[in-house]
């Protein structure tokens, strides 16, 4: 088998080996179920369930893209905002530090009160947790011109305008798909961690149901499908990167994220 | 005969938290048109500053600025400039980084769509004349680091500067491409006939590239000496291995000897 061949399978052969050990360990010290399922009685589980699942699986993957959308236009709005002028860099950084700094558990019920159970809340919490890195990664991307290039323009009369639209927004792009990997993977946390506390639907809420019916395959089954979409959607936006800023890669400039 | 460049007794102080710091102080030097100017002196003299001061980027504390019969109030816009580092976006091909300033700068500015095939023929043209034909459609990090300095320089080129300023262009090449791109750079001068001012640190490259070299003290930079070179033009590279030529780089060493210690 070529190497080629080898590195797109491996990832495959992983998956398929941790599954393999899980459920030798399971078999081999007959692991209560309750405490730790096993892949098979979790994949019974998933055939079993499969409607339920796939109806809050669901509500959470449109909850979440929802919040994550927002999170996009917000956090690249914000972005350009700070990484405008160093004043306002200076200014908001310590701010958005201290925001991001609160635990989004502490929010949710805050959120309930606002706008009651249900979607909305659960949207707010993928947005609120996951603009921070988009709006670090693009004020960075623009903020980190450098000085001499700008000199080069402005001596030329060059407006802020003509060197964020020449070269800033430009720049900025790789650290924009860098941090929109990082921040997808986080808008599902933000989304799960608010239907857990409040939601009648969603793979948390199902999952919080499942466990008070001490239904364990199934709660796992809810993790492994959380599991999936975040993988899936992380991979999407891989590819959406390397498609859109593949000069980065090949020139020295690094992408952050 | 007036000057084109000229730099009237200027003082630059940057102002900062703890005290400002005295870059330039009572400096004076006058370019004629056409002229091949070299400044050169101890690190953190000001050079880089004066470059600044004399493209408008910063205003000078004290003193005046003139070209060609005008005092720099802002980006003085019919400069280019090249530095140390070539600084090319590497989201573009070679030409468009060197038809970069023509979107900025007036009048190409409002012309560039409509006539962006005579630009780039242009632009095709002065990449032939630094030795880079066939490399317009390539990406910058296809090339080595004495490519992009001259796609640096036809960048600085392209919209027919009257004055180009240069802050040591050639600083982080290897001798043998450092001295190929001195030879590209008095070609081009010999053909277009700009005014340059070339900042650098090696003494070299001034005497073998100048009709002028200013010398500046340690800061703040003033005006320790002008050294005229009398090798005529056009100079072949061989002028470089000439007993006169040798005496003037080490007479300019001991003076920035001396300065150095103050
Ligand atoms: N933006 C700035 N703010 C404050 N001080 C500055 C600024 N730019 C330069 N300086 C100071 O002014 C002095 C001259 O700087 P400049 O960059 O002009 O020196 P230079 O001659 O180009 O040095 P080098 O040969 O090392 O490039 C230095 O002491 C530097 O610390
Ligand atoms: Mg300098």
């Amino acid at each position: 088998m070529s190497t080629n061949a080898m590195e797109r399978l491996s990832p495959w052969l992983f998956t398929l080996g941790m599954f393999l050990i899980w459920e030798i360990v399971c078999r081999a010290f007959k692991v209560d179920p309750f405490i730790l399922p096993a892949p098979s009685q979790i994949f019974v589980a998933m055939g079993q369930y499969w409607w339920p699942l796939a109806k809050n699986s669901f509500v959470t993957l449109w909850t979440t893209l929802a919040g994550f959308a927002l999170a996009v236009a917000f956090g690249i709005v914000l972005g350009i905002v700070v990484g405008w002028s160093r004043a306002i860099y200076r200014g908001l950084y310590p701010v958005m530090i201290g925001f991001n700094s609160v635990p989004k558990v502490a929010v949710v019920p805050i959120l309930v009160i606002w706008f009651g159970i249900g979607e909305i809340p659960a949207i707010l919490t993928a947005f609120l947790i996951s603009f921070f890195p988009i709006v670090v990664n693009v004020a960075t991307g623009l903020s980190t011109i450098e000085p001499e290039l700008e000199d080069v323009l402005r001596a030329l009369g060059a407006k802020k305008l003509d060197i964020m639209l020449k070269i800033g927004i430009p720049r900025t792009q790789p650290y924009l798909f860098g941090s929109l990997k990082v921040a997808i993977t986080l808008a599902f946390v933000g989304t799960v961690v608010s239907e857990t506390i409040a939601a009648n639907a969603g793979l948390g809420f199902l999952m919080v149901q499942a466990g008070s019916n001490f239904q364990m395959p199934l709660v796992f089954a809810g993790l492994l499908l959380l599991a999936a979409e975040g993988i899936v959607m992380y991979a999407i936006f891989a590819y959406v990167e390397s498609y859109f800023v593949g000069w980065a890669f090949r020139s020295s400039m690094s992408a952050g994220g | 005969m007036t000057a084109f460049v000229d730099i009237d007794d200027v003082t630059l102080v940057y102002k900062g938290a703890n005290g400002g710091v005295h870059a330039l102080d009572r400096f004076s030097v006058s370019l004629q048109k056409g002229e091949f100017a070299a400044v050169v002196g101890p690190s953190g003299c000001g050079k880089s500053s004066l470059m600044k001061l004399v493209t408008g980027l910063v205003p000078p504390d004290f003193g005046k600025i003139q070209i060609g019969g005008e005092t720099v109030r802002g980006p003085v816009k019919m400069a280019g400039m090249a530095f140390q580092n070539p600084n090319l976006l590497p989201w573009r091909k070679v030409i468009d980084n060197v038809l970069l300033p023509l979107e900025i700068v007036q009048p190409h500015r409002s012309r560039f769509r409509r006539e962006k095939e005579r630009y780039r023929e242009e632009a095709r043209a002065l990449l032939a004349t630094v030795g880079l034909d066939g490399f317009a459609e390539r990406f910058p990090w296809e090339l080595s680091g004495g490519m992009q300095q001259r796609v640096s320089l036809c960048r600085a080129l392209i919209h027919s500067p009257a004055l180009l300023m240069l802050d040591e262009p050639f600083a982080a090449l290897d001798a043998f491409t450092r001295e190929e791109l001195w030879c590209v750079l008095r070609d081009l001068w010999e053909k277009i006939g700009f005014t340059v001012i070339l900042v650098t640190h090696d003494l070299r490259e001034a005497t073998f590239l100048a009709d002028r070299i200013h010398m500046m003290s340690a800061r703040p930079g003033r005006l320790v000496m002008t050294k005229e070179i009398p090798f005529p033009r056009p100079r072949p590279i061989e002028v470089c291995f000439e007993p006169a030529f040798t005496d003037i780089v080490h007479e300019l060493r001991a003076k920035i000897g001396e300065v150095r210690k103050g």
